[in-house]
């Protein structure tokens, strides 16, 4: 155990803290109640000591509360008060025991993202329980089955914009893999001061409504963005090259832990160590771009499960995934936690400093790119698609491509004939080709139908990469510990992902829930390969309920579990799962307002019909 | 035996409509409800103007509104003109059922009424409607329509808008109204063949996306018997003037 921590810093001496809560226009009485990992100035978190047990039993309570965002004051939904939420601390193999409180005058619920539960502690109104009912408490009660960097929320209405969420950490039962001096929750998200059901109205009536980053004629005539010929192209389609975000920093405000960028959250260290940082994005609707200047990031794990270590200057974080990056600034210096909107419509900011009082020079912010017809599944080779999958993303990805996906095929070939082959199933891992869009284009609520759908695992994603930065791609990720046993899957399920922005409608197979209820039938222990078709211009964060998704990136066996997936436009994008607990689970876009217009769908894992059919 | 046979197919039945096994927990909740299951209304007047220079000073409005969900809307659209220096005027309003049939495109029928006054004559007259209502390549608002008057009068009507950004908030729209007859009207002053054509160019500040001030400029003109009549009538058949107005939407 190499985590025994110095944190001399963290009590708070009573100087320091009132100087904090003015320089941070925050009320007295509120400071002290920030969990620790939250507050403006943190020394950072105490692990449980090895052997300890951690508290199992917890109360959350649900409720309205004042609070300020930039200085500014706002009503927020809020756990225990605060926003983000408290952090939960678990070890692996614990029963813990979660009470729930509603304090509000709606029904509300918490959903434990990424932690593999009974379907009946899962927490999705409609599909787990029945939800939280106002002055009800519902009590959680499930067993750590594993160990790493998760999150809660909400799963009722639109309260995760509105503050309803928090980090959890499950400390493993054995000895960490991932060695650290010292470690930070950093919990990414967006807060807007309008009602967030008011944003979706307006959303509903003007899809465009939140983008001021359009292209315009004077930016024609200046030169930016698209050339006339290519606007031209963009228009014949209908289509915006612009429509990165749907709800975008003209009414975000980009929070780090709960802090506006100009609070600073500060995170301390001493130079030589080496600092965990565990990044959650809890945005309803902003994928960020997260890089520390001066800084590499050593990426350790990816949705709370260990990988073999990659290092990078960038990363682009996905709404509901997780990072932990290990940095080891060596500088008696600040440096800048940056942490941009896809859109670049504004930055969410905090500082990594050895000491109160110092921080580092915040970047310039990038400008927005514009989309390429790569993101219409248009022109395979065409020559922006090469641009913006750059050099090192093409020999990174497509090498390992090569090496790993293909060697594997090759070996697991034999498997194929006896099993697989029967249904031309590729072999597991193996990253899938390119294909036309099939004759279904999914009716009124699908707008774009791209052309050919391929693998973009390589590329880092729109306005990443061309800047001599190395970006993080989904190609890199390689699971630290192999999954040996892992034959053919026997069925393939193919899901597009769909929309019509002109009329903010989003769904799966061009229909929302209300019009397919019905669930998609899993059988528990069946391997199943899904594959994801985005036949949109957004990218969509997916996320599934109650079972990993095995990302097959051509690294088997090794490939990387995650509980949530950006699928890229026009990309086809294949996992495999093998569900083990029976049950109905949620499954939809973690763009909040995407699934609130029906991005959703249950899927329905089942006891196997015979023994014979399960193995 | 048949009765076994009977109560093994009933069996069978009830078993593929309960379906597979699913837990009991979680087979009597309400399934979750989604806002694109809520109905929402939407309110816009595209034009809402005075034109100062033109006979009649007239003030003239283009709405429309609209309750329902994403496939199924109902409509209201209305436009016209009112005078401000002497009693005259004529407006239109259409009820319409809409339908989205394809992504861009919204399929609508439904009835229209039209009221025209000078001095103290009133005329009233009602339509069938079908027609369009979307986006066409290159983003042009399009809508077309065909009527059928309460008489078996056939005529047919296109407008077509283009929002061009000159910068995020500075806005040049473009507009086009056009309306043809097949039969001759004559109480309606409503010839053969193309009647009118409207070009209109107004130039908004969206100050919010919702509140848009704007300053344009109207051309219209009337063809064929249209215009006979309306020179018969000692009207010009040709305007052109300077429109200031708000466009806005809730």
């Amino acid at each position: 155990m190499n985590n025994k921590l110095t944190l001399e810093t963290a009590p708070l001496s009573r100087r320091t803290f009132l100087h904090q809560a003015a320089a941070f226009g925050l009320l007295a009485g509120f400071q002290h109640l920030l969990p620790v990992y939250a507050r403006p100035l943190t020394g950072g978190l105490t692990p449980p000591a090895a052997g300890s047990r951690p508290p199992t039993v917890y109360d959350l309570t649900i409720a309205e509360t004042g609070l300020r965002f930039g200085g500014r004051h706002a009503s927020a939904t809020t756990i225990n008060g605060t926003v983000p939420g408290p952090l939960l601390r678990f070890r692996e193999g614990e029963e813990v025991v979660l009470k729930v409180t509603n304090r509000l005058k709606e029904d509300t619920s918490i959903h434990w993202h990424g932690l593999l539960v009974p379907f009946n502690m899962d927490g999705v109104p409609g599909v787990s329980f029945p939800g939280i009912r106002p002055g009800e408490t519902f009590t959680y009660r499930f067993a750590l089955r594993q160990s790493g960097t998760y999150w809660y929320h909400s799963h009722s209405g639109l309260q995760e914009q509105m503050g309803v969420y928090g980090p959890i950490i499950v400390d493993p039962a054995g000895e960490d893999p991932v060695s650290y001096d010292r470690e930070h929750v950093v919990v990414l998200s967006d807060w807007t001061f309008e009602d967030p059901h008011r944003v979706l109205r307006k959303l509903r009536k003007m899809p465009g409504y939140y983008n001021l980053q359009r292209q315009t004629l004077l930016g024609l005539h200046r030169g930016e963005d698209l050339s006339l010929r290519d606007r031209l192209r963009w228009g014949r389609m209908r289509m915006d090259a612009t429509d990165l975000a749907d709800v975008t920093g003209e009414t975000y405000t980009y929070l780090m832990n709960g802090l506006a960028p100009e609070d600073n959250w500060t995170a301390l260290f001493r130079p030589g160590e080496r600092v965990r940082l565990r990044f959650i994005n809890a945005g309803a609707g902003s994928f960020f771009d997260v890089r520390i200047p001066g800084l590499p990031l050593t990426i350790v794990q990816a949705d709370g499960q260990n990988v073999q270590p990659v290092t990078v200057d960038e990363f682009r974080i996905g709404i509901a995934e997780t990072y932990d990056v290990i940095v080891e600034p060596r500088e008696d210096q600040a440096y800048t936690l940056f942490a941009e909107s896809m859109d670049r419509s504004g930055y969410a900011r905090g500082t990594l400093a050895p000491r109160e009082g110092l921080q580092a020079p915040v970047p310039e912010q990038r400008r927005r790119p514009a989309r390429s017809m790569a993101d219409m599944g248009m022109d395979h080779g065409n020559m922006q698609g090469m641009d913006h999958g750059n050099m090192q993303g093409m020999d990174h990805g497509n090498m390992q491509g090569m090496d790993h996906g293909n060697m594997q095929g090759m070996d697991h070939e034999g498997h194929g004939m006896q099993m697989g082959a029967m249904a031309g199933l590729a072999p597991p891992g193996a990253i899938p080709p390119d294909l036309p869009h099939g004759e279904d284009t999914h009716g009124p609520g699908n707008a774009a139908i791209p052309m050919m759908t391929r693998s973009r695992l390589h590329e880092p994603g729109i306005g990443l990469g061309n800047e001599g930065r190395r970006v993080l791609v989904y190609t890199d990720l390689k699971s630290m510990e192999p999954t040996i046993d892992m034959p053919p899957p026997t069925r393939e399920i193919e899901l597009h992902l769909t929309g019509n922005m002109e009329r903010y409608m989003w769904s799966i197979d061009g229909k929302a829930y209300s019009e397919a209820p019905e669930p998609v039938r899993i059988e528990k222990g069946e391997r199943v390969r899904i594959t994801f078709v985005n036949d949109t211009m957004m990218e969509h964060p997916m996320h599934l309920h109650g079972m990993w998704m095995m990302l097959e990136n051509g690294h088997f066996p090794h490939l990387p579990r995650k509980h949530t997936l950006i699928v890229k436009p026009a990309e086809r994008l294949s996992v495999l799962v093998v569900p083990d607990e029976t049950g109905p689970w949620a499954f939809h876009c973690h763009i909040l307002y995407h699934m609130d217009m029906g991005m959703f769908r249950v899927v329905e894992v089942t006891e196997p019909a015979t023994a014979e059919v399960s193995r | 035996m048949l009765n076994t046979i009977r109560l093994l197919a009933l069996t069978g039945v009830l078993l593929l409509a309960a379906g597979p096994f699913r837990p009991v927990e979680a087979q009597n909740l309400p399934r979750p409800r989604f806002e694109n299951e809520n109905i929402y209304g939407f309110v816009l007047f595209d034009v809402f103007e005075a034109a100062p220079g033109l006979e009649g000073s007239p003030l003239a409005w283009d709405m429309l509104a609209s309750i329902g969900k994403e496939y199924d809307r109902f409509w209201i659209k209305s436009d016209g003109d009112l005078s401000t220096s002497q009693r005259g005027g004529e407006m239109e309003f259409q009820a319409l059922y809409s339908r989205l049939i394809a992504p861009y495109w919204e399929l609508q029928a439904g009835a229209r009424f039209d009221v025209a006054y000078s001095g103290e004559q009133t005329r009233r007259r009602g339509h069938l409607v079908v027609g369009l209502e979307g986006l066409a390549p290159y983003w042009f608002e399009l809508e077309p329509a065909l009527f059928i008057s309460q008489d078996g009068d056939v005529s047919a009507s296109l407008t077509g808008s283009y929002d061009l950004f000159v910068t995020q908030r500075l806005i040049l729209q473009p507009r086009l109204d056009a309306v043809a007859a097949v039969q001759e009207v004559e109480t309606w002053g409503v010839g053969k063949g193309l009647n009118s054509v409207g070009l209109s160019l107004r130039l908004r500040y969206e100050l919010a996306r919702e509140f848009a001030p704007y300053l344009g400029l109207s051309w219209s003109r009337l063809f064929g018997g249209t215009g006979d009549l309306a020179r018969a009538e000692g009207e010009d058949t040709r305007t052109f003037g300077l429109v200031f107005g708000l466009r806005w939407w809730h």
